[in-house]
């Protein structure tokens, strides 16, 4: 039985076990492969799409839970590729490797949402599950603030 | 390939203007399709190609692992050149030696090839100026090169690149090519952007874990938890009841010694990565472990640290030690110990295999060595590299893990056992476990002081299991190549000095991770450094100027080391202690050394060279009413002679703070019974955005000398840096890495 959800707008229908999880489903299924796979475990980020406009990690929860839901992945995040966070993204020239900055946009544009002008520390709070290895964080810091039209 | 006939050895070297290039590089500029040149292409080399329509293709044969090359490396190519960026376009080279040495490691994609690069933009521009001279029946020196197109000012004449193809195609290579002034730079020297910004920040950068190929299947591989191991007994009846999986395929067993081969074990294929772990779980394995299943960290430790107080085998040797130590006022010791490490790539190791019907096999992978790949699955399948096509894709970090050929071989051996395309994705539990650990090591260090508080003697010895034992097995102590790596090449102006190594067998396989040995020598110099200045009652950032002594140049083997200065002249990459002193002035006053801070705060100096590049570090720590250290801020201070992209140096500075940090604060891989104890980023964290400094600030010391790296000698100073904040924050020496902060009664 397939599950149906919308997926960045689209209604999409996932033919799969259940209990497969939707960052593989996402991937290997349906061949989007601008979420990243990272750890299996929600430790590192890489996988965080939005659920619902709230960001989890795909990595771990099952294609069932997205059933009659909307998920959102940094394909689907703008038309164009200019949504605020990736423009400041590229304005600050953030990414290195660029492996895990797919998880760490949708997580920001995430916390946007909810809080348009988070302070450092909110950052930190709402950042600190997505790992770069690069370490790429203080202009991933600076890049928020300038997507939220702060100082940079 | 007339070109290539048309130049003698001499004639190349003086193009190529690299003394000592030889004829690898030679083989690296002649016509690269010379039956397509006419008319459509002009391809004056095998880095650029120019169409008909003006794009100028530029081939990347270096990896992208996030160090910025793509960007670099076309910057240099197109400011020769004279090409417009918009008129760019970039391509990845496959793994071909027709491009020379493409192992993207060691911090040498600018610094040995900077001159090449330019080469190939400069000697193209030439060769477009002489079509138009030619064309205009006018002398070429009156024509340039500039925004794309050949001009000629006297007659106000212009041709576009993409114009002259034709014509250009049939000029010789010139004899001697002239780099531009640098003043004239319009990119080289500037902070151009990420060529691949957009890529990178909307999903559609193509790693090797993202390679889709038509009727691929997904594998994933039960390794023998201790290297060396072999399968005893296998029942895969379960593995093959579960919904997805297509093969159990039986891995070639590893080797001793273990090279870039696979570890052996058992392959689960099936139709998604997701189907082919759980098959992977359900297989029922019994291993026979090997030789190496008694390999216990704490043991290992008391056998390194006590080699480490035994005499061992003298690398280098200044003055009279011993004599020093007799006579000495004040002597101190010290035992500096550093943990294995694992790289932890965001992307874990990653490829993909397909046959092709020739008999040949095409590999995409995240490498940074594509003819290394080649080597190696041409080995392990028994046909000709020539028949081993690599495509390189981006690497989700490199950091020396995918230097290796194991994960591209696996993919391989599987897309031939199935015939059947096949994707292998190493879990991160894989990645952690199954790694090529930067090594264990064990530094000894002893000094002697006199009256005046002066160093007058300096006795260390580094311990530590090799890399080359991946190569023999024979190996049972550090390679004198490792010890140059911060030891031997040791600045302080100090009378007597001894260097030695003492012996250590590898039980799991050792591998380069970035910055390499520099990461545990530095740690143990420039921590121990600190520990005279406070014997000495000098300020740390005085005594490091003191260390240094009077601006020289330093050469190891005027005291009877062996020393190759990372494969560079010392009289063009000299070690200069007038360079080092300008860094710990530098660095110092960028972080308002000497300023008074709160209690528990402190700030720590060290400075180290690598890679031909001096770099500088200031920490400032705060430690909490709970113990716990929170580094603050980190300045760096960065002599990497002249560099092409600014902002990639200060992007590589920053990613070496963090880096830094990780394994000053937390990084450690230990093993018992032959098995590594860490899993996953919960058991071997790296930083997070909530423990990074409020600022990593960076400043390029202003030099025309040649470039040094960039990707590496950022990260050495930082752990000792941190540790020297620790002291002054705290009172607290530690030794060890990673840091556990000490009771604070």
């Amino acid at each position: 039985m397939a599950i149906e959800c919308t997926l960045n707008g689209e209604p999409a229908s996932l033919d799969v076990d259940p209990q497969m999880p939707l960052l593989w489903a996402i991937r290997d299924i349906v061949g989007l492969t601008g979420t990243k796979y990272g750890c299996g475990k929600a430790l590192c980020g890489a996988c965080t799409v939005h659920l619902d406009g709230q960001p989890v990690r795909s990595c771990v929860l099952p294609v069932s839970a997205a059933a009659g839901r909307s998920v959102l992945t940094i394909e689907g995040l703008s038309a164009d590729g200019n949504h605020p966070v990736q423009r400041a993204w590229r304005e600050l020239n953030v990414p290195q490797c660029g492996y895990c900055q797919s998880g760490q946009i949708m997580s920001a544009a995430a916390l946007l949402e909810r809080n348009p002008r988070p302070s450092d520390d909110e950052i930190a709070t709402a950042m600190e599950g997505n790992l770069c290895r690069c370490g790429t964080y203080t202009r991933i810091r600076a890049a928020i603030h300038l997507a939220s039209g702060g100082e940079s | 390939m007339t070109s290539i006939a048309k130049l003698s050895r001499r004639q190349f070297l003086q193009v190529a203007g690299v003394a000592g290039g030889g004829l690898v590089l030679a083989l690296n500029f002649g016509c690269q399709h010379p039956e397509e040149v006419a008319g459509a292409n002009f391809s004056p080399n095998v880095y650029v190609n120019i169409r008909n329509d003006g794009i100028v293709e530029i081939y990347c044969h270096r990896s992208e692992m996030g160090q910025g090359v793509r960007t670099s490396l076309v910057q240099v190519i197109a400011d020769e050149l004279e090409a417009d960026w918009s008129k760019i376009e970039l391509l990845q080279a496959p793994g071909d030696p027709k491009y020379g040495d493409q192992n993207t490691d060691g911090s040498t994609s600018i610094r040995q090839h900077f001159d090449l690069l330019r080469t190939a933009g400069a000697s193209a521009r030439e060769m477009l100026i002489a079509a138009a001279a030619a064309m205009w029946s006018v002398p070429a020196r009156e024509l340039i090169g500039s925004s794309h197109a050949v001009h000629h000012a006297a007659s106000g004449r212009s041709a576009e690149y993409g114009k002259l193809v034709a014509a250009a195609a049939d000029i010789a290579l010139p004899d001697d090519v002239k780099f531009k002034n640098p003043s004239d730079y319009r990119y080289i020297g500037k902070p151009v952007d990420l060529i691949d910004g957009v890529a990178m920040t909307t999903g559609t950068a193509m790693f090797g874990i993202d390679t889709v190929v038509a009727g691929m299947l997904y594998a994933s591989i039960a390794r023998c938890p201790v290297v060396g191991g072999t399968v005893k007994s296998l029942d895969d009846s379960a593995a093959r009841a579960v919904s997805g999986v297509e093969a159990v395929v039986r891995m070639p067993d590893g080797t001793s010694p273990p090279l870039h081969h696979p570890l052996g074990g058992v392959a689960v294929v099936a139709g998604n990565t997701w189907s082919a772990d759980r098959g992977r779980a359900a297989l029922e394995i019994e291993w026979d472990l090997g030789l190496n299943g008694e390999y216990d960290s704490p043991t290992y430790r008391r056998q390194l640290v006590d080699t480490s107080h035994a005499s061992g085998t003298t690398v280098l040797s200044r003055g009279d030690v011993d004599a020093a130590f007799a006579e000495a006022t004040t002597m101190i010791e010290a035992d500096y110990y550093a943990p294995h490490l694992v790289h932890a790539t965001m992307e874990p190791p990653a490829a993909v295999a397909r046959m092709t019907d020739e008999g040949g096999v095409e590999i995409w992978a995240a490498t940074q060595d594509p003819q290394g790949v080649q080597e190696h699955v041409a080995g392990l399948l028994g046909i000709d590299k020539s028949q081993v096509e690599v495509h390189v894709t981006l690497l989700g970090g490199g950091f020396g893990r995918k230097s290796k050929a194991d994960f591209s071989a696996e993919a391989a051996w599987l897309a031939r056992e199935t015939d059947k395309p096949v994707k292998v994705t190493w879990t991160r539990e894989d990645d952690i476990r199954h790694g090529y650990y930067h090594a264990v090591s064990a530094q000894y260090l002893k000094a002697a002081l006199n009256e005046r508080g002066e160093t007058t003697a300096w006795l260390h010895r580094s311990v530590f299991p090799s890399i080359d034992s991946m190569f023999s097995a024979e190996v049972s102590g550090p390679a004198n190549w490792e010890l140059e790596l911060g030891m031997i090449d040791n600045p302080f102006a100090i009378p007597n000095m001894r260097l030695e190594s003492g012996e250590a067998k590898a039980h799991v396989r050792i591998g380069w991770l970035r910055s390499v040995n520099n990461v545990y020598h530095a740690f143990a110099v420039c921590g121990f450094a600190d520990e005279l200045a406070h014997a000495a009652g000098v300020d740390p950032k005085e005594y490091l100027l003191r260390l240094a002594g009077p601006p020289r140049r330093v050469n190891p083997a005027d005291d009877g080391a062996e020393y190759s200065n990372y494969g560079q002249e010392l009289d063009e990459y000299p070690i200069d202690t007038g360079r080092y002193a300008a860094v710990v002035n530098e660095v110092a006053e960028m972080a308002g050394w000497g300023r008074e801070l709160p209690d528990g705060e402190g700030l720590g100096i060290a400075v180290h060279r690598s890679f031909l590049t001096t770099v500088g570090t200031v920490a400032h720590v705060r430690v909490d009413e709970a113990g716990k250290l929170h580094v603050e801020e980190l300045w760096f201070a960065v002599d990497a002679g002249r560099v092409v992209n600014p902002d990639r140096v200060v992007a590589q500075m920053e990613g070496a703070g963090i880096f830094g940090m990780s394994l000053a604060l937390h990084g450690e891989i230990t093993a018992q019974g032959g098995a590594i104890v860490q899993a996953n980023y919960d058991s071997y964290p790296i930083v997070r955005i909530s423990e990074a400094p409020k600022a990593i600030n960076v400043q390029i010391m202003n030099t025309d000398a040649p470039p040094g790296g960039v990707g590496e000698p950022g990260v050495p100073p930082v752990a000792p840096a941190i540790f020297n904040a620790y002291f002054a924050a705290t009172g607290k020496r530690l030794r060890e890495m990673p840091l556990r902060e000490a009771e604070l009664a």
